[in-house]
């Protein structure tokens, strides 16, 4: 569940989604769930010149499963805590 | 405490996972399926290899017209879904 915490906390964060055919979509990270769906609000393409039929999207549903990468904003995060809670994660599961 | 984790941690490598926990906070190389790599700094994964990287620079080898050609990029944090980890190591010596 670390990652699910994690993007919890990034409600209302710009992110850029990157998904296993290409697609990168810059947005505002409306949700997520345990799975690592996404909803993300105000949907701009970053590789809009590639992907002209996204030039009408707003908001958007993203199956967890087709993301590769989600871009983040260093400011956006705590460094020592995710090591910390990832030290956990990996004790709890011995 | 921290130190006492981090200990603590060093001795309970039961697991190929575990393995994974000493690299944390250290520079790591990812390959990934799609003939990419990755190298960043790690800080944070989980049981699927789910992980955050910093100050990561990509590497794409992509065939273009029968080239094999290489492209990078940057990102100063990224989230990587574990699906596409291939492999997880130290920094190769070269570098």
């Amino acid at each position: 569940m670390l990652f699910f915490s994690v993007f919890k906390t990034l409600e209302g964060k710009e992110v850029v989604v990157e998904m296993k055919n290409g697609v990168e979509l810059l947005g505002e990270l409306h949700s997520v769930d345990q799975y690592l769906n996404v909803k993300l609000n105000n949907v701009r393409p970053v590789n809009a010149d590639r992907f002209p039929q996204l030039a009408s999207l707003r908001n958007c549903f993203i199956r967890g499963s087709v993301v590769r990468y989600i871009s983040l904003s260093k400011s956006d995060v705590d460094v020592a805590l995710l090591q910390d809670a990832s030290r956990r994660e990996a004790m709890k599961a011995n | 405490s921290l130190a006492e984790l981090r200990e603590r941690a060093m001795a309970a490598v039961k697991q190929p996972v575990d393995l994974v926990a000493l690299s944390l906070d250290e520079r790591v190389f990812v390959k990934c399926r799609g003939d990419r790599e990755l190298r960043g700094t790690l800080h944070a994964f989980d049981q699927h290899l789910n992980m955050i990287l910093g100050d990561v620079e990509e590497t794409i080898r992509e065939e273009v017209d029968g080239k094999t050609t290489e492209r990078k990029r940057e990102k100063e944090m990224l989230f990587v879904r574990g699906d596409v980890v291939i492999l997880i190591s130290p920094p190769v010596a070269t570098q």
